[in-house]
């Protein structure tokens, strides 16, 4: 692997190397620029993914440099409902490994429907969310999706239905298996009327782009896939960036700023060598690209003051880190009388499409929802969870712990989330994480209209595992979200520098050759399936500051 | 055998410890086998290995299908706090003391099986039982490599395949 001197001023830093950062280091290595990727997680088994261990323990007690998701013990975060609150230690976590997220993500692909780009126009805003148009549309997207979908490796139903948006291309891969939830789930649907499909996924089902296909080995999400038949950002992306020559991608380093010029033009980033001590590296560049995650983005940039950006870099709209989106969920679960074996195979068996679109006044809620069936369970975490309804220890845990293996199926659903300017990340007053840097804080309520649509799915899903012919059915009880992988919104592009950061190419309004791509991108927050819109917009930004780069536009 | 005299069977770590415990701890682990390997433990004291023994006993009992005796989750346990779970000595420690005074200081496993019960309910909330409660049911569902989990007992009980490579169908109802 290429390796430059951090003297040495490369055209490009892109700081993460997940869903968006890897796109961005592809795409820009392979133009023939010099890239610096900076991931702050460890290796993980890049290059070696056979390495990847499937063993549950080791994965639960990671020694560190094997942790492929962000430790809150290390990455502190706090947490509160509201600014009035005084914010308590938080769990929040992300994907923190070279590949990101993607590394360890269930692999859901889902692209934004056509009418998520346009909400505001179309459906009307509404009081107290920042619901906003996209500065794109999904026509302009379009092209992008199909080039993520082909490069990066997905599986999915050729499917043609207004529930899914318009695919001028279809997937690659044919579907996963649908498992024994999916089957159960179309049973129902075949009685409610309702569209199941087979899901969308980053996990390859033929040989694709020199990788195998899935096994369906069952360790899958929050495991390193070890035949590369994920299709994660370290295997179908970085690995083409580094062949070029052009790319080195520097793990362990913890990104502390984004330094800028007196001019205001960013001029590389200070970031905590890991493995030297966290000694202090300047790292120069003649653009940087911002793609760290929805929450870690904002921070990093709020971090970044200095005497030209009092509020933060990028901030002079004020709006950094606001709009978060952190996504809600909510569901149910049933027992079947024989076993559905959901131990096996991905995560997800299956998608309930019905529920997608708005429908404002049957619902009495603004906003939709996918629902996925499974009921993946692996063995520890089984026997501490316990089974349903039963004792905690002795006789009584033991019997029904062997009488409901493997007879669970869980409605896990993804519903859709209003941007709202006080749900936010900031930096904890207080609070410093193992690096010294200022922690994480996230503030976050729902809008009430929101938790109508958790209480929506929840009833759903008794619907559909009773009409499945469980034999026991239980809801699970409505709760709001408090962070996890799948932030979005934070540092939202659109056409206006008052209520946006960056334009509609990524390029912050503030700072010309400082480019912010990633979840925090997102205006709205589509029904929580984020990974596939961000790779797109990647691609997106990627071609658009290929050819400014080329023509002196950023590198000046 | 009875459960006062019973002396443990002697451990080998069949298919070697895996490569996580032997790179993170080697230390530990080469202590640990040699110990395991003897009939003996790292962590514990004869006497404690009993008591704990005896509670995982009763957390995971033996009826037609092995518990945590037959799948010797007092091995996993006993190798997992001086590795992994180190953190959690502190607590082992203490615990000892909060059943002696339960006890009296006789072995719990010598008490009639009603009494252990009895006797373990009323300590099922403090950080000891609970500890010892999340330990043995790893001790039976994680890999048989860790010490526990014994010809894969626990696995075999959740009807739970560790081949890592399958083809659907998966279960009974995505059969054609």
């Amino acid at each position: 692997m290429k390796k430059y001197s951090p003297s040495e001023e490369v055209d490009f830093v892109v700081i993460g190397s997940g869903a968006a950062g890897a796109v961005m280091a592809k795409q820009l290595a392979v133009a023939g620029f010099s890239v610096v990727v900076m991931e702050q997680g460890p290796w993980g088994a890049y290059g070696h993914e056979q390495d990847y261990s499937k063993d549950e323990l080791s994965n639960r007690f990671p020694a560190p440099d094997d942790e492929l998701i962000s430790d809150p013990s290390k990455y502190r975060n706090t947490f509160r409902r509201n600014a009035s609150e005084k914010a308590v230690a938080g769990n929040h976590s992300f994907g923190c490994v070279v590949g990101g997220g993607t590394v360890t993500y269930g692999a859901s692909s889902w692209r934004h429907m056509p009418y998520e780009f346009d909400e505001a126009s179309r459906y009307g805003t509404m009081k107290g969310t920042g619901i906003a148009d996209w500065p794109i549309s999904y026509k302009e997207l379009e092209p992008y999706y199909v080039q993520a979908e082909w490069e990066i490796g997905i599986s999915g139903p050729d499917l043609k239905t207004p529930l899914i948006a318009p695919m001028s291309k279809p997937y690659p891969c044919p579907p996963l298996p649908i498992k024994s939830s999916g089957a159960l789930v179309q049973k129902a649907a075949e009685k409610l009327n309702l569209v199941v499909t087979p899901n969308v996924a980053a996990i390859i089902t033929k040989p694709y782009n020199g990788r195998s296909a899935c096994i369906n080995c069952g360790m899958c999400s929050g495991y390193g896939c070890q035949v590369k038949a994920r299709s994660s950002s370290a295997v179908s992306l970085l690995p083409i960036a580094v062949a070029t020559g052009n790319c080195e991608i520097r793990a362990h380093s913890v990104v502390r700023e984004i330094s800028v010029s007196p001019a205001g033009r960013a001029t590389g980033v200070i970031y905590l060598d890991k493995k030297n001590d966290n000694r202090e590296v300047f790292q120069k560049a003649k653009c940087v690209v911002l793609s760290a995650n929805g929450t870690e983005t904002p921070r990093l940039l709020l971090m970044s003051k200095s005497g030209l950006f009092p509020q933060g870099l990028a901030n002079s709209s004020g709006i950094v880190g606001k709009y978060l989106m952190t996504g809600n969920g909510g569901g149910a679960s049933g027992l079947f009388s024989d076993p559905l074996n959901e131990y096996k195979g991905c995560v997800t068996g299956a998608a309930v499409l019905s529920y997608v679109p708005n429908d404002v006044k049957g619902r009495g809620w603004y906003g939709g929802g996918r629902m996925t069936a499974r009921g993946q369970q692996s063995p520890i975490q089984y026997g501490l969870s316990g089974p349903r309804n039963a004792p905690s220890w002795g006789a009584g845990y033991k019997k029904a712990l062997i009488e409901q293996a493997n007879r669970r199926l869980t409605m896990v659903n993804f519903i859709s989330q209003m941007p709202i300017e006080t749900n936010m990340v900031d930096l904890d007053p207080d609070m410093k994480d193992a690096w010294g840097l200022p922690a994480l804080r996230i503030t976050t309520t729902s809008h009430e209209n929101d938790m109508k649509g958790v209480r929506f799915f929840i009833e759903k899903s008794v619907e559909i595992l009773k009409a499945a012919g469980a034999t026991e059915v239980w809801a699970d009880t409505p709760s709001d979200s408090r962070g996890g992988a799948h932030a979005r919104g934070t540092c939202r592009i659109g056409n206006d520098p008052k209520t946006s950061v960056a334009n509609k190419y990524h390029r912050a309004h503030d700072v010309p050759n400082l480019f912010i791509v990633d979840g925090s991108s997102l205006v709205t927050g589509g029904r929580n399936h984020p990974t596939m819109t961000i790779s797109a917009l990647a691609y997106r930004c990627a071609e658009h500051l290929v050819k400014a780069a080329k023509a002196g536009n950023v590198t000046i | 055998m009875s459960d006062t005299r019973r002396t443990f069977l002697l451990k080998g770590f069949s298919a070697g410890t895996t490569a996580w415990l032997a790179a993170n701890w080697p230390t530990q682990v080469a202590a640990a086998e040699a110990a395991q390997a003897m009939g003996n433990f790292t962590f514990f004291t004869p006497a404690q290995a009993m008591e704990i023994d005896a509670m995982a006993a009763q957390i995971y009992p033996s009826d037609s299908t092995p518990g945590a005796k037959e799948a010797q989750v007092i091995y996993f346990i006993d190798l997992a706090l001086v590795t992994f779970a180190q953190d959690k000595q502190e607590i082992y420690k203490k615990g000892f003391g909060e059943l002696a005074a339960k006890t009296g200081n006789r072995p719990l496993g010598a008490m009639p099986v009603a009494d252990q019960i009895a006797l373990l309910t009323s300590i099922q909330t403090t950080p000891f039982f609970r500890t010892v409660r999340d330990h043995t049911i790893m001790g039976m569902f994680a890999a048989p490599q860790h010490g526990g989990n014994f010809q894969k007992a626990g696995w075999k009980q959740i009807g739970f395949d560790d081949s890592l490579n399958f083809r659907a169908p998966f279960g009974a109802y995505d059969k054609a």
